[in-house]
Order: C-alpha cells, then sequence, then structure tokens
C-alpha cells in the first residue's frame, strides 16, 4: 500500500439530538499497528467504533478505513475488516467448525480454502481432533482465542476487538495477547478496547476517550511520563475522573 | 400485606410502561369481535341459489320468480333431478336449492295446503339460517295475497332442510369463542412471558433471595392481568350487545363468574409455563402450540366438536376453553341457570384447582 | 463465630450427556465483618457457590452456613439476613430508579426511610437522576443502584457477584471505596471477580480455579507463598524478547505483564546473571532488570500450573 495509514479520522463527530456521543476525534492508525482505544462507560468508544465499522453515519467530520470512506464505501470496509467482542464472538450451539465454515463463507472463503484454515487454525490453537466440539463446552479462554482466529480468517486489513478478554484467566490472557502480537506482525492493524490497564502497555499507541473527545494519545511509554506516574492505571484514573458526563 | 400491594404496583407499571403490548392487549377482543361480527358475516345479497320445480305450474312458477327478483338471491340453475341437488351444492354453485313437490298448484288450491322445501348449506350456519329466513319471508308475502281474497286459507308449509349442519350450531359462536381466546391469549401467555422475564433479567434471583413467599410471588404477578382481563370482557360484553345484538340471555352475574374461574384457569396454566420455560421466545411458543391452537380448534368454536373424528372428541374434553364455551352459550346465548351447567363448571373448577396446585408446588424457591 | 462456613461443596451440572464439575469439593470460612474475596476468571465456579450460599441452588454434597444458619434447611432465615447483588445487575430496566428502591426495600419488609442512613452515601450520587428509567443508567449508576437495592434492607452478609464487571476503572475504584466504608457498618462482604488486581483491597481472598480452591490467605499470604523469587525483565524488542526467555530450559515461567515480563527460573540458583546471558545473544537496547515481589495475579499463574 502506497499509504501505510490504514484509518484515518479527522473531526469525527456523532450527535444524538442535543447529546455529542463523539466529540470531534481525530486520529490515524497505522498498518500493523496496536491501537488501544480507552476511555470510561459512555465516554463515546463504542459509538467512534460503529462508526470506523461502517454501522452507524458519522453527523460530521471524515474518515477512512482501509482506505475506504466511511460514508460511501462501507460495504467495501466490511469486506475488510475483522470484529470480535466479548458479549458476542461465536455461536455456542454450533461446533468449531461448524462456525469457521460460517464465518470463512460469510467472507466468501471457497471450501477448500475453509479446510485449509480449519486444519491449520486447529494446529495453532492445540484443538486438533476438537472440530466437532460444540462451541459451548469450551472453556472462555478457548473460546476467545478461536473466535480471534475466526475474525482474522479472511486476512482482513484492520481487526477490531471489543474488550476481547473480559473474564478471562491471567494465562489466557496473555495467551491471547500474544496472538494478537503474532497477526499485527502479520501487517494486521489491531484496534482494541479493554478495561485492563496492563493490557493497554501492551499497545503500540493508546488513545484515552473522556466525554467524547480524545483526551490523550501516545505511547504508554510517553502518557506515562507525561502525567509523571508509573503505570497506565493511573494515568487512566486521572483523565477519567475529569469526567462530566454521568450517564450513557 | 404492604410488600405484596406494591409487587402489584410494580407489576402494574410493567403492563402500563409497554404502551405496545397494553394497546395490542386492550384493542385484541375488540377488533377480534368486529372482525367476526361484521367482516366475516357473508353478506346475504346475490346469494346463488338453484331451483327443482316438480311441478311446473303457475303457483310455483310465482313463487320462483318472487324469489329469483328478490336482490337476496339469484337464480342461477333450474335442476331436472334430486341427485341434481347434491351434486350442485358439491361444486359449491349454489347456497340454497328450493324444491317444489309435484302437484304444488293443486295441493295449495284443493287441498288449501302445499309444501315447499328449502336446502340450505350449513356449513357456513350463519347465512344459511339467514338465507332460509329471508326465502320464508318471501313465500309467507305471496301466502298472504292469495288470503286477502279467501274465507279459508291457503297455507304453504315451508320445510327447511340444513345441509352439513343440521342443528345450526355455529351461531354467534364466536363471541363466546372470542372470549375463551382472549382469556387464554391474556392471561396464559402473558403472565408466562413476565414471569420469564424476571428471570432472564435476573430480577428473580433477588425476589426469591428476598423473605417474600413464592406463593405470594404467584399471585401478585398474576392478579394485574387478572384486571386486564375482566377489562376485557367487559369490552367484548359490550360489543357484543350493542354492536352485533347478541344478548345476554341469562344472568349476567354467573357469566361474570364462570369467567373470573376460567381466568384463573388460564393464569395457572401461564404459570404452569412459565416454570418449565427458561426464554421468553420458548414461553410464547409454549403457549401458542399448548393453548391458542386447542383453543382455536377444539373448544367448538370454529368447527363443531360432533363432528370430529372420536380421538380428536376425546382430546377436547382436556381443553379447558371447551367447558368455558359450552358454559358461556349455555348462560349467554340460551339463558340457561346453573342449574343447567354445574357439571361443566365443576369439571372447570377441577381442572383449575389441578392446575393451580401443580403449577404452585412446582414454582421453584430456587434456581 | 465464624458469618459463612463452606465445607467440601460439590455441585455438577448436566447437560445432556456433558457434566460440568462446578465445585469440586470446596472448603473456606469467613469471619464477622470481613471483606472476603472470591478470586478466579470466568467459568470458575464463582457463580455457582454465590447461588448455593444465598439458597438459590442446592448443591449435591457438602454444607455451609451463612449467619449460623444452613443454607439448606433454614433456607427462609437466610433470606431475611442477606443481600445479593447478581452477576448481572439485576435492576427493572422500566421502572425508575426510585421506583427499583422502593420495589426492593417493599419485598424485605421495609422502606427506603428506615434504613436511609445505610444507603446515604451510595444513593446521593445517583438521586439526581431518581426519576430515569434503571435501564437508560451507565454501567457505573446501575452498579451503585443495584448495591442500594442489594443494601436497603441492611443485610448481615452482603453477597456481591462480580460487581466490577463490564464497568470502568473510575466506577471500580469508587466501588471498593464504597464496600470499604460498609464494612466500617459491620457488615460481611462476600465478593467476587475477575479482577486480580482487586484482591488487594480485600481482607481476605481465595483464588478459585476449574471449581477448586487454590488458596486461601489474605492478600499479603498468598504473595509470601510464591515459591520463587521473580524478576522484572524489559527492553526494546518486548516479543522477541519473551520467546527468547520462554525458549530456556532454565525458565519457569515468563509472562508479559504491562511494559515488563516477569520471569521465574525453576533452579532457585540461577539468578540476574541468567538473564543476561539470554539477553547477550539478541540484539536488545534500553535493557531493565529488576528483581521484585509478584502480586496476586503472579501467584494465581504460579498456582495454575
Amino acid at each position: 500500500m502506497e499509504n501505510n495509514q490504514v484509518i484515518t479520522a479527522k473531526d469525527l463527530t456523532k450527535k444524538f439530538g442535543d447529546f455529542v456521543a463523539v466529540d470531534h476525534i481525530s486520529f490515524e492508525v497505522e498498518k500493523g499497528e496496536i491501537f488501544g482505544f480507552l476511555g470510561a462507560n459512555g465516554a463515546g468508544k463504542t459509538t467512534a467504533m460503529r462508526m470506523l465499522c461502517g454501522l452507524s453515519l458519522p453527523t460530521s467530520g471524515v474518515a477512512t478505513v482501509a482506505g475506504f470512506d466511511i460514508y460511501k464505501q462501507t460495504e467495501m470496509i466490511k469486506k475488510r475488516i475483522g470484529y470480535m467482542s466479548q458479549k458476542f464472538s461465536l455461536y455456542e450451539d454450533l461446533t468449531v467448525f461448524e462456525n469457521i465454515r460460517f464465518y470463512g463463507g460469510i467472507y466468501g472463503l471457497r471450501d477448500e480454502q475453509i479446510r485449509q484454515k480449519t486444519a491449520s487454525l486447529m494446529k495453532q490453537l492445540h484443538l486438533e481432533g476438537e472440530e466437532k466440539t460444540m462451541v459451548r463446552s469450551l472453556p472462555l479462554g478457548w473460546k476467545q482465542k478461536l473466535a480471534f482466529s475466526i475474525a482474522i480468517v479472511h486476512d482482513p486489513a484492520i481487526v477490531f476487538l471489543d474488550e476481547p478478554t473480559g473474564g478471562v484467566d491471567p494465562v489466557a490472557r496473555r495467551e491471547f495477547w500474544s496472538m494478537i502480537y503474532d497477526a499485527s506482525e502479520r501487517g494486521i492493524t489491531i484496534f482494541v478496547t479493554t478495561h485492563y490497564m496492563d493490557e493497554a502497555e501492551y499497545c503500540d499507541r493508546v488513545s484515552i476517550m473522556v466525554d467524547g473527545r480524545i483526551d490523550a494519545l501516545d505511547s504508554p511509554a510517553n502518557l506515562m511520563k507525561n502525567y509523571g506516574v508509573n503505570s497506565m492505571d493511573e494515568v487512566f484514573l486521572q483523565l477519567a475522573r475529569k469526567a462530566v458526563r454521568t450517564a450513557e | 400485606m404492604k410488600q405484596f400491594l406494591i409487587f402489584i404496583k410494580k407489576e402494574w407499571l410493567h403492563i402500563w410502561r409497554d404502551r405496545r403490548t397494553l394497546f395490542i392487549l386492550i384493542w385484541m377482543p375488540i377488533v377480534q369481535i368486529l372482525l367476526y361480527g361484521f367482516a366475516l358475516t357473508n353478506e346475504v345479497k346475490n346469494s346463488k341459489i338453484a331451483i327443482f320445480d316438480q311441478a311446473k305450474d303457475d303457483a310455483s312458477r310465482a313463487v320462483s320468480n318472487r324469489i329469483a327478483a328478490s336482490r337476496y338471491f339469484s337464480l342461477v340453475k333450474n335442476l331436472h333431478t334430486y341427485k341434481d341437488i347434491d351434486a350442485t351444492f358439491k361444486q359449491g354453485k349454489i347456497r340454497m336449492a328450493i324444491v317444489f313437490p309435484a302437484g304444488f298448484r293443486n295441493d295449495l288450491l284443493h287441498a288449501n295446503h302445499a309444501q315447499i322445501q328449502l336446502i340450505a348449506d350449513a356449513s357456513d350456519p350463519n347465512t344459511a339460517n339467514t338465507l332460509a329466513n329471508y326465502a320464508t319471508a318471501i313465500i309467507n308475502d305471496y301466502q298472504q295475497e292469495l288470503n286477502q281474497h279467501q274465507d279459508l286459507p291457503y297455507t304453504i308449509q315451508v320445510q327447511v332442510r340444513m345441509l352439513y349442519n343440521p342443528e345450526l350450531k355455529g351461531a354467534y359462536n364466536f363471541v363466546p369463542g372470542v372470549m375463551a381466546l382472549v382469556l387464554m391469549l391474556v392471561c396464559a401467555m402473558m403472565t408466562s412471558i413476565s414471569i420469564v422475564k424476571e428471570k432472564e433479567i435476573g430480577t428473580m434471583e433477588v425476589i426469591l433471595v428476598s423473605p417474600l413467599k413464592p406463593f405470594r410471588i404467584i399471585i401478585a404477578k398474576t392478579i394485574p392481568y387478572l384486571l386486564v382481563s375482566l377489562l376485557n370482557i367487559a369490552s367484548i360484553l359490550l360489543l357484543s350487545v350493542y354492536a352485533l345484538g347478541v344478548p345476554i340471555v341469562g344472568s349476567l352475574t354467573l357469566l361474570l363468574a364462570e369467567s373470573i374461574l376460567f381466568t384463573i384457569t388460564s393464569l395457572s396454566v401461564g404459570i404452569l409455563i412459565s416454570n418449565t420455560a427458561k426464554t421468553q421466545q420458548t414461553a410464547m411458543f409454549t403457549s401458542m402450540m399448548s393453548l391458542f391452537l386447542p383453543t382455536l380448534l377444539f373448544s367448538g368454536f370454529l368447527f363443531p366438536v360432533e363432528n370430529m373424528p372420536a380421538p380428536l372428541q376425546v382430546i377436547s374434553n382436556i381443553v379447558p376453553a371447551r367447558w368455558y364455551f359450552i358454559i358461556v352459550k349455555a348462560v349467554m346465548i340460551k339463558g340457561l341457570g346453573f342449574a343447567s351447567i354445574w357439571k361443566e363448571t365443576t369439571i372447570l373448577l377441577g381442572m383449575t384447582v389441578a392446575l393451580l396446585g401443580v403449577s404452585i408446588y412446582q414454582f421453584k424457591t430456587r434456581l | 463465630m465464624k458469618t459463612i462456613t463452606v465445607e467440601q461443596l460439590v455441585k455438577n451440572y448436566q447437560n445432556g450427556k456433558v457434566v460440568t464439575n462446578a465445585l469440586k469439593g470446596i472448603s473456606f470460612s469467613v469471619d464477622q465483618g470481613e471483606i472476603f474475596g472470591v478470586i478466579g476468571p470466568d467459568g470458575a465456579g464463582k457463580t455457582s457457590l454465590f447461588r448455593i450460599l444465598t439458597t438459590l441452588l442446592e448443591a449435591d454434597s457438602g454444607t455451609a452456613t451463612v449467619d449460623g444458619f444452613d443454607v439448606v434447611k433454614d433456607f427462609k432465615k437466610i433470606r431475611n439476613c442477606v443481600g445479593y447483588m447478581p452477576g448481572r445487575f439485576s435492576l427493572y430496566p422500566d421502572l425508575t430508579v426510585q421506583e427499583n428502591l422502593e420495589f426492593f426495600a417493599s419485598i424485605f419488609n421495609t422502606s427506603i426511610e428506615e434504613n436511609y442512613d445505610l444507603i446515604k452515601e451510595i444513593y446521593q450520587q445517583i438521586e439526581p437522576f431518581k426519576n430515569r428509567r434503571a435501564g437508560q443508567l451507565s454501567g457505573g449508576m446501575k452498579q451503585k443502584l443495584a448495591l442500594s437495592c442489594a443494601l436497603i434492607h441492611k443485610p448481615t452478609v452482603l453477597f456481591l457477584d462480580e460487581p466490577t464487571t463490564g464497568v470502568d476503572a473510575v466506577s471500580r475504584k469508587e466501588f471498593w471505596e464504597m464496600l470499604h466504608r460498609l464494612k466500617i457498618q459491620g457488615i460481611t462482604i462476600l465478593v467476587s471477580t475477575a479482577y486480580m488486581d482487586e484482591a488487594t483491597l480485600c481482607d481476605r481472598v481465595a483464588l478459585i480455579q476449574n471449581g477448586q480452591l487454590l488458596s486461601v490467605n489474605t492478600p499479603k499470604g498468598i504473595i509470601s507463598e510464591y515459591p520463587n523469587s521473580l524478576w522484572a525483565i524489559r527492553a526494546n524488542e518486548m516479543y522477541a524478547l519473551l520467546h527468547a526467555i520462554k525458549a530456556d530450559p532454565d525458565i519457569e515461567s515468563c509472562y508479559p505483564f504491562g511494559q515488563y515480563h516477569h520471569v521465574a527460573f525453576k533452579n532457585p540458583e540461577s539468578n540476574q546473571k541468567k538473564l543476561e546471558q539470554i539477553i547477550q545473544n539478541g540484539k536488545y537496547t534500553d535493557v531493565e532488570i529488576k528483581t521484585i515481589t509478584p502480586n496476586i495475579e503472579d501467584c494465581f499463574m504460579a498456582l495454575m500450573n
């Protein structure tokens, strides 16, 4: 790609009536970057993510995702992104293979490709022989890792992860992040929200939203230096305490 | 007691704030009654008839002409054999056939007594009845005109034969039917959904952990729906009396008492469903499949139970709506007193006690 | 007297042919006035434990008491004296803040006025929104309302099942401050969480994983039980560094923790020199190595293996 920026946003704004959910946010995310998107409940993270995924039209401002305009080319965007959230990721009542086949099918993978992908995924996740297991009976950690693998099964330019590790045990959480690193090395851009502040420190850059604005955007090390503290937790608390908004 | 009242108030708020559902609950019975009462009542204009005139004399022709000229009827066929009647009915070409016996004029003028047979398709009993009445009225007119100049009156005896549904079961059926349907729907479906909803959002956990007795939870959850049902009964009865002209012949108090009994039956069924259903959808589909359809099919509302195959008749016995339907028809339409419906009432009461007992016993005090 | 005792609790669920062992025989006890944390990931058995203690579920075997009452025989008495906040804040979304609170007060035979003192501090923060429907509150406000509802009848024991899940860091912090003020009033609190960092805010904790307790102790006690000494290391290429360290046979564990990797050795004699040796083979810059005290998450992961 001649342009290395996978996401560009300029003065992106979303209003619901008088309520400004997202207030003129501007940022850029580079190819292969792990971009942490933090903010308190109701700060506007979800709304911003929905706009970038092409699910909601902005009120004003411009933005491109994977080189496509978020006003006019949402269908193209949807082909080039992956999405996974804590709340919904896989169909619990389908087997591992059925889930892979379904999502692979959605993104237009051929049967042959799906079979290959399945085999390599099973190996990578140490799930060999579990193709016919119902997703419901997998431990949460495995489920989330599988969900992530499926979210990038079509080699998207960027994958959006909405609190992917909530409630996952500490070891599985780290295994999950190691998968994120692998994906990023392969050139997939990662856009991730999390409530775990140690995870924020794994990101290349972190933005923190307060009351619909991006109040801070830098590498974790720089943020800690600028705020004169030793952890992202403290950076976050300092910023989020300034919030005046209380409701979502 | 205060606990209990607050619980009921809370249930009211749920119902009151879900305006869309409330709107449906209140309008559904009204719309159903109007639909069955007017839209589905068959227009008796230009109804197709056939005449089998075995006499072919001027008297039979005079009657035929009067009937054919009326705006209610349109003569589509003259028949020549008895067999034709049956065949034409089966083809669905006519709704009524008029048969003049041979020697009609002779009988009338010399014996002063003649007969006409009206054969009507009573699978649609309302229409059949109306058509027979209209035809009889026209014949009576003719008879009166003849008699103006006569000392010794001529009489034409009209013999009506209802095909397919000889006892005309089904006239006014829809009012009792809609009452049974609406009560089942409001009470059973809405109660089960509202209980399951609390399981879904997790509030049931907190309520169960409170000192509130499960028995009271159930009663408190059902009372608002009982009230909505009473409102529905009132609107149905008012509409049927004033808009449709279906009178309440029997005792209103008895009718209301029986309706409350049936409401409680339906509420217990609702609780029973909610005991096993885990999601609102399950509760809804269970209600639909186990209540709505049987009520529609087996209560005698749409299809006379007597005409069903024996196994289905047996099944219909366990459908509470069937007994309620009989009771309402007896009290409301036929004007019978408690003495003639005590058997049905006892059956319904027995069912209610059993259902309520099982549903409260089964209601889980734990998750 | 122990406020909560748990003896050899076992709970299995059967779903078709699959049997899940939610609790595999766990035992612990909680003292009066303690904040006791049950800490473990989703699916560890926390909710099953809470439901058994709040009398909503019956255990397959084992016994438990709350406030001296048996959870099976005396379940009615327990229901009078406990406050319970289930995992999903169980509020009526179509009722307003005040209506929710009034309702929960009345089903426990009390009124808002009667116990206002107890919830005052928490409720005041949401009182400006008392006419708003609960469904329209933010996560943090829902949490406060749910806590007010669980407290309104002045329970002696409070069960909070994952009260901070899905709530942002600021609200979490405020929530724990509220719990500490409640503790001063003498209420015993059993709280579960998947956030390991919240362990240090409890008086004692039970670490739970796959239906078994890994350890029950004070947070300090758990940390002192950590078997190895622990190093933290960072450099410019963290991901490559992680693989390099993990590849060494002497390493017991190496986990990323924010900007550092936490490293423990199999051989207690191995030390900083070993780490330096590993680094020399790569081309790392900005290297920093230091010994550290393990945190609860380190301990949890060590106990998991």
